[in-house]
C-alpha cells in the first residue's frame, strides 16, 4: 500500500463513514463532482450519489441545514472551504448547534470540518486557526489532529459522537504528512498523547505545532536535553490529567499554538497547570504563539509569524535556564 | 394605494410605497382550505392564545415572569393558519409571535406556562424561557433569537426526510419583515430555492421591527417581490383576516406538500402590543392603529364565523369561559411547581457525557 497522506486519511474516513452509516451526508462548497477545493471528497459524489452535495456560498445556511438534519437523525459533515470562512456560519455553530442539547435535550450530532492553519502565501483570510474561538463555547467538541492516524480515526469518532464537533484539520499537514497504514485501534477523543517522552521540560502542542515541537525537541538533544512533547489531540475536552502528569515528571512547561495568544488554548493550558499543578512547576510556565497581527501573506513574514521548530527551540532554551 | 399590477397568477396584488397602504382586499372565492371545521378550530386556538398571553402579561407585570414577555396579539390569525395546516411528521419553527401557531401544532397551555415561569417540569427546564421553546426531536424547533436562522434549520429537517426517501412532509416557519433583512434569511431562502424544498415561509409584515418602521428596514416596494428573486412561489395573505390566512397558507402548504417547492407568504398586519410587554409602542401612529391594518383579527374572525353561521355567540362566550378557567387553573398549578435547583443541575452542555463520562468528566471537571 502506498503512503497515505493526512488529506487522503480525511477522504478515506469520510468514505468509510458514508459506507457504514446511511445517516451520513457531506455538504459544502465545490465538494460534489469537483471533489472539494483540496480534494478531500474526491470521487465521493460519484461513489455515493446524492449524499455528497454542493452547497451555495452560504456558510450560515450550510450549518443551519446540518443542524436541522442532525435533529432529524442524520449525521451531517459540513466542509468549510477554509476555516476562516466559518465565521460566516459562526452564529449557527455557537448559538444553535452548541446550545441545542443543553436547551432542549435533543442531540445535535454534526461535524464541521475546518481546513485550518497557515500555508505559505495563504494570507490573512486563508490561514486562520479557529480552535480557541470554538472551544470557548460549551457544547462544542474541538478536535485538532496532528497525525495521519488521528486525522482518520478522530474524524470517524467525530461522526459517531452525539455532539457537534469542530474538526480542525491542518492544511499544512495535508500533503507533507504520510503514514504507511491506517490504525485499527483508537485512542479515545479527549485523551492526549505523549508524542515524545522526556524528562527536562514538557511542550504541550496540537495540530501542526506538534511537529515543530518534535523537531525542536530533536534539536535540543544536541544540547543534552530530553524534552517531552504532549499532543493534545482535542482541545475541548482538554486532557488536563495527562498534561499535569507530564509536568510532574519534567517540572517545566512550554505551550505552543499556531493561533494568537490572547485567550487561547495555550493560555487555557497554562491556567489549568497554574491552578491545579502550581507545586509541580520549577519555573514559570511559558507559551509561544503566533505574532499578534493578522496572518501575513509573504512566506518570509509568515514563517516568522508562526512558531517554528527554531523558535520553539529558542523558547525551550530560555525555559530551561529559568 | 393598492394596485393589481402583477400578471403572474401567484401574485394576487402588490402594494406600493415603503409602508404598505393596506386598504383591505375584495372578497375572493372561498378556498377549499377553509372549512367550517378548521375555521372553528382556528378560532378556538386563537382564543386560547389570546387569553393565555393576557395571563402571561399579568404574570409579567406581577413579577412572576422574569426576562421578557413577547406577545402575538393581532397576529393570531396568521400564526394559527400555518400551525393548523401542519401535521405530525412535519417540521415547524415558529418565531416570536406564534403562540397560536404553536398551539395548533401541538404545544400546550401547560408547557407554555411552564417555560415562561421556569418550571423544572417544562420542556426547557428553566434552561431557556419564554418563546425559546420547542421539542426538536418531534419536529417542533426551538427558535434562537438570531433572526433568519430557523429557515435553514427547517430546510435541514426536510433534507433529512429527503435523504431517507420520505415524501409528503412540509416545513413551516415564520418571520417578521425585519427578519427578512438578515443574511441568514437570505441564505436560507436561497438554499430552499436551490433544493426545491417543501417549505412554507410566512412573513408577518407588522410594519415595525421593534420600533423601526419599514422605510428604515427595506427599500423594495414589496417584500413579496423577493419570492421571484429566490425562485420560489410568492403568495399574499390579508394578515388579520382568518379566512384569507387559512385559505392562502393552506394552499401554500398543500402546494409544498404536493411537490411544488418553496412557498413565501407575505401578510400585512399590525401587532397590537409592543415588541415585548416592556414596550408601550408609542412609535405606532394612531392613524395606523385606526386603519384596517389595526383591526383585531380575533374580533374579525368572530364576526365572520357568526355571519357564516359556523359559530354562535353563546358558543364563543362559552369557549372563552372554558379557556379562561383552564388558563387560571394551569397557571396556579405551574406556580406551585418546582423551579430548577442549581445544586441538582448537571451543568453539562454535552450530549455524550453519559457514554464518554470518564473522558469528558476529566476534561470538563471545572
Amino acid at each position: 500500500m502506498s503512503a497515505i497522506t493526512y488529506l487522503e486519511a480525511i477522504r478515506l474516513a469520510q468514505q468509510k463513514a458514508l459506507q457504514e452509516d446511511p445517516r451520513v451526508f457531506i455538504y459544502g462548497q465545490d465538494i460534489g463532482g469537483f471533489g472539494g477545493a483540496f480534494k478531500a471528497t474526491k470521487n465521493l459524489a460519484k461513489e455515493f450519489p446524492g449524499r455528497v452535495l454542493d452547497a451555495p456560498i452560504s456558510e450560515d445556511a450550510m450549518v443551519g441545514l446540518a443542524i436541522g438534519a442532525a435533529v432529524e437523525g442524520m449525521r451531517p459533515i459540513i466542509e468549510m472551504q477554509f476555516a476562516d470562512f466559518s465565521t460566516c456560519g459562526f452564529n449557527q455553530i455557537v448559538n444553535q448547534a452548541a446550545t441545542l442539547h443543553y436547551r432542549t435535550g435533543t442531540s445535535c450530532p454534526l461535524v464541521v470540518r475546518l481546513p485550518s492553519g497557515g500555508t505559505p502565501g495563504g494570507g490573512p483570510f486563508h490561514s486562520q486557526s479557529m480552535e480557541a474561538i470554538y472551544a470557548h463555547y460549551p457544547g462544542l467538541i474541538v478536535m485538532t489532529p496532528a497525525t495521519v492516524e488521528d486525522a482518520y480515526t478522530m474524524l470517524l469518532e467525530a461522526v459517531a459522537l452525539d455532539d457537534p464537533v469542530i474538526f480542525c484539520e491542518h492544511k499544512f499537514l495535508y500533503y507533507h504528512l504520510k503514514a504507511d497504514k491506517l490504525p485499527d485501534t483508537v485512542l479515545p477523543f479527549g485523551k492526549a498523547r505523549i508524542a515524545r517522552q522526556g524528562r527536562d521540560a514538557t511542550v504541550v502542542a496540537y495540530s501542526a505545532m506538534v511537529h515543530e515541537a518534535l523537531a525542536a525537541a530533536e534539536e535540543l538533544t544536541h544540547d543534552g536535553y530530553d524534552i517531552e512533547v504532549v499532543d493534545l489531540r482535542t482541545v475541548r475536552p482538554i486532557d488536563t490529567d495527562t498534561i499535569l502528569a507530564s509536568v510532574a515528571r519534567t517540572g517545566r512547561l512550554l505551550v505552543v499554538g499556531e493561533a494568537w495568544p490572547w485567550g487561547g488554548v495555550a493560555a487555557e493550558v497554562i491556567a489549568r497547570v497554574a491552578t491545579e499543578g502550581f507545586g509541580l512547576l520549577d519555573a514559570p510556565p511559558q507559551r509561544l504563539n503566533a505574532k499578534e497581527t493578522p496572518v501575513p501573506y509573504h512566506p518570509a513574514l509568515w514563517g516568522t509569524h508562526r512558531p517554528t521548530a527554531s523558535s520553539v527551540a529558542n523558547s525551550l532554551r530560555q525555559l530551561l535556564e529559568l | 394605494m393598492l394596485l393589481i399590477c402583477w400578471e403572474l397568477p401567484y401574485y394576487k396584488t402588490m402594494t406600493l410605497g415603503k409602508v404598505s397602504a393596506f386598504e383591505g382586499l375584495p372578497a375572493t372565492k372561498p378556498s377549499p382550505e377553509v372549512t367550517r371545521e378548521n375555521a372553528r378550530r382556528a378560532y378556538r386556538i386563537m382564543l386560547e392564545a389570546r387569553i393565555l398571553e393576557e395571563k402571561l402579561a399579568v404574570l409579567y407585570r406581577s413579577g412572576k415572569i422574569v426576562g421578557g414577555v413577547f406577545l402575538g396579539r393581532g397576529q393570531e390569525a396568521l400564526s394559527v393558519s400555518l400551525g393548523i395546516h401542519l401535521r405530525r411528521g412535519d417540521v415547524y419553527a415558529p418565531l416570536i409571535r406564534d403562540q397560536a401557531g404553536r398551539m395548533a401544532f401541538g404545544d400546550t397551555i401547560l408547557d407554555t406556562l411552564r417555560t415562561y415561569l421556569g418550571s423544572s417540569l417544562g420542556s426547557m427546564r428553566g434552561r431557556d424561557g419564554n418563546i425559546h421553546r420547542g421539542r426538536p426531536s418531534e419536529g417542533y424547533h426551538a427558535m434562537i433569537s438570531h433572526l433568519g436562522a430557523m429557515v435553514s434549520t427547517v430546510c435541514g429537517g426536510l433534507m433529512a426526510k429527503r435523504f431517507r426517501g420520505e415524501t409528503g412532509a412540509v416545513g413551516g416557519t415564520c418571520i417578521g419583515e425585519g427578519g427578512t433583512s438578515t443574511g441568514s434569511f437570505h441564505e436560507g431562502m436561497n438554499l430552499a430555492g436551490v433544493e426545491k424544498l417543501p417549505i412554507v415561509v410566512v412573513v408577518a409584515n407588522n410594519q415595525f421591527s421593534y420600533s423601526t418602521p419599514n422605510d428604515r428596514q427595506f427599500a423594495c416596494s414589496d417584500l413579496l417581490a423577493r419570492a421571484e428573486g429566490y425562485g420560489v412561489r410568492g403568495r399574499r395573505a390579508v394578515g388579520n383576516d382568518l379566512m384569507d390566512c387559512l385559505g392562502v397558507i393552506g394552499e401554500a402548504v398543500s402546494a409544498a406538500r404536493s411537490g411544488e417547492g418553496p412557498q413565501l407568504v407575505v401578510a400585512d398586519l399590525l401587532r397590537l402590543v409592543g415588541h415585548g410587554e416592556h414596550d408601550d409602542a408609542t412609535y405606532i401612529p394612531a392613524s395606523m392603529k385606526e386603519s384596517p391594518l389595526g383591526k383585531d383579527c380575533l374580533d374579525l374572525a368572530r364576526t365572520t364565523l357568526l355571519e357564516k353561521g359556523w359559530l354562535t355567540g353563546e358558543e364563543a362566550d362559552e369557549w372563552r369561559k372554558i379557556v379562561e378557567k383552564e388558563v387560571e387553573e394551569t397557571s396556579s398549578k405551574v406556580l406551585r411547581e418546582p423551579v430548577p435547583d442549581p445544586s441538582e443541575e448537571d451543568w453539562n452542555a454535552f450530549s455524550c457525557l453519559d457514554s464518554q463520562q470518564h473522558l469528558l468528566h476529566q476534561g470538563e471537571r471545572q
